[in-house]
């Protein structure tokens, strides 16, 4: 199955720049700053496919709209889910939708991470903070074809305890017994008894063979070279590396040019990018 | 255990790694054997820092004690790595405090012993400088990437 074939025809969209109304069917809070909406597409739902790394424009209702990441399961579409962290006027609006309130949507947009192509391979995700939201679709699919996969690593770096994202799965993944799961936060007071540091100590005594390892990776830029430079100290090709990257999307189909990273858009070339197709752009501080 | 024991143990461990057998003797007559339990300390700030660490399993904590929130754990180190580098730089003390945060079990190194090895012979000393300057340069270096509170975003 390819990534095209993973991403179906998506349910309502026939003109990208126009918004279905979507109907916030819960919200659930992960952390003080981040939460989690469910919503439900038009005639009660219905298929929303889409393939893990994609994106969806929201848009609060007289507010704006923002890119956010698909976080929910590709596996099972219904709803459609989205993990969101207020930092703006218009996720701060977000944040305080209701169960039943209408939600504008557009997409799903951009390039997905290459679950089809790390068959056969072992996987390590790499992730900090809110980055853990994108690349969940992506874990959700690995483990509903686990026998497809060799090793699965997730590690997950969080600011602190109380800023772990989706807690409950972190600890039923942590229990599978072919998962290798490993959290750590970078600062801890009182009774944490977990990992401290971050995340990238946790890449030299993970269990993976870097010659036949495909890595995703998806967190603030800064933790995203310092960890693909940890990956390629340990072997790892640059072409199997796989970043999500961000910057400001407004139209989400490549013509406004706010997201133009070099020759590269990142709504429409990305935000998934093999590492070694951005190397020589990744670096360039005014990009 | 017995010295040859002890140096077939330390000459699995990568740290050890192409040592020359002279000098893995050497650390090992210096070696013990040692276990912690959880929340037992293994060295206090302030206190001399007389041995290093192989951790051959568990979790270790590395803490500051503030006054107004206790102990904060700085970094975590896990099985296989080395706890402890203070016994290397003058004044010979620790910075921090290292707690057990599970069942650890190490081999401790008598620091004492091989500080007098290394101001003997500058190659014994220049062998474990080569090695530990990484694990000093790596945890300078996760500390920098702590003190980026990277997951923070100003409202």
């Amino acid at each position: 199955m390819s990534i095209t074939e993973l991403a179906k025809e998506p349910m309502v969209l026939t003109d990208p720049m126009l918004p279905t109304w979507f109907r916030v069917q819960s919200v659930r809070r992960e952390t003080h700053d981040t939460f989690t909406l469910e919503l439900a597409g038009p005639n009660d739902g219905g298929e929303f496919s889409f393939a893990p790394g994609q994106f969806n424009m929201l848009y609060a209702f007289g507010v704006g709209e923002v890119p956010i990441s698909i976080s929910g399961n590709p596996v099972t579409t219904d709803p459609l889910v989205h993990t969101i962290r207020a930092v703006g006027a218009v996720t701060r609006a977000m944040q305080k939708l209701k169960r039943g309130d209408l939600i504008g949507v557009r997409g799903p947009f951009g390039s997905a991470w290459p679950v089809m192509d790390a068959v056969g391979r072992d996987v390590v995700i790499v992730t900090g903070g809110i980055g853990l939201a994108p690349l969940r679709p992506a874990f959700y699919h690995i483990l509903a074809h686990r026998n497809d996969y060799n090793r699965v690593v997730l590690l997950y770096g969080a600011r602190t305890r109380d800023d772990i994202l989706y807690r409950d799965e972190l600890k039923q993944w942590r229990g599978e017994l072919d998962l290798e799961v490993e959290v750590t936060v970078d600062s801890s007071v009182g009774r944490w008894r977990g990992n401290v540091g971050v995340v990238t100590k946790l890449i030299p005594r993970a269990g993976f063979d870097p010659e036949n390892t495909t890595a995703l990776i998806c967190g603030p830029e800064v933790m995203m070279r310092f960890t693909i430079q940890d990956l390629l100290n340990r072997g790892v090709e640059k072409k199997n590396v796989y970043v999500s990257m961000e910057r400001n999307m407004k139209c989400a189909v490549g013509f406004c040019g706010h997201c133009q990273f070099g020759s590269k858009f990142i709504c429409r070339d990305g935000p998934v990018f093999r590492f070694s197709d951005i190397e020589d752009i990744f670096g360039i501080r005014e990009l | 255990m017995n010295a040859a024991s002890m140096n077939a143990l330390l000459a699995e461990h990568p740290f050890f790694n192409g040592i020359s057998s002279r000098y893995l003797d050497l650390i090992a007559q210096a070696a013990s054997e040692a276990r912690y339990e959880p929340r037992e300390l293994i060295f206090h700030e302030g206190d001399e820092a007389s041995e290093f660490h192989v951790i051959r399993r568990g979790k270790v904590a590395i803490e500051i004690f503030t006054p107004d929130r206790g102990p904060v754990a700085i970094e975590t180190i896990n099985t296989g790595e080395i706890l402890g580098w203070s016994w290397l730089i003058d004044p010979y003390r620790w910075l921090f405090d290292a707690q057990a945060i599970e069942p650890t079990e190490v081999i401790a190194i008598n620091a004492i012993q091989i500080r007098e090895s290394m101001a003997a012979d500058a190659v014994l000393s220049n062998e474990l400088l080569r090695r530990f300057t990484p694990i000093i340069v790596a945890r300078l270096q996760a500390t920098r990437m702590q003190l980026l509170d990277l997951y923070h975003v100003d409202n």
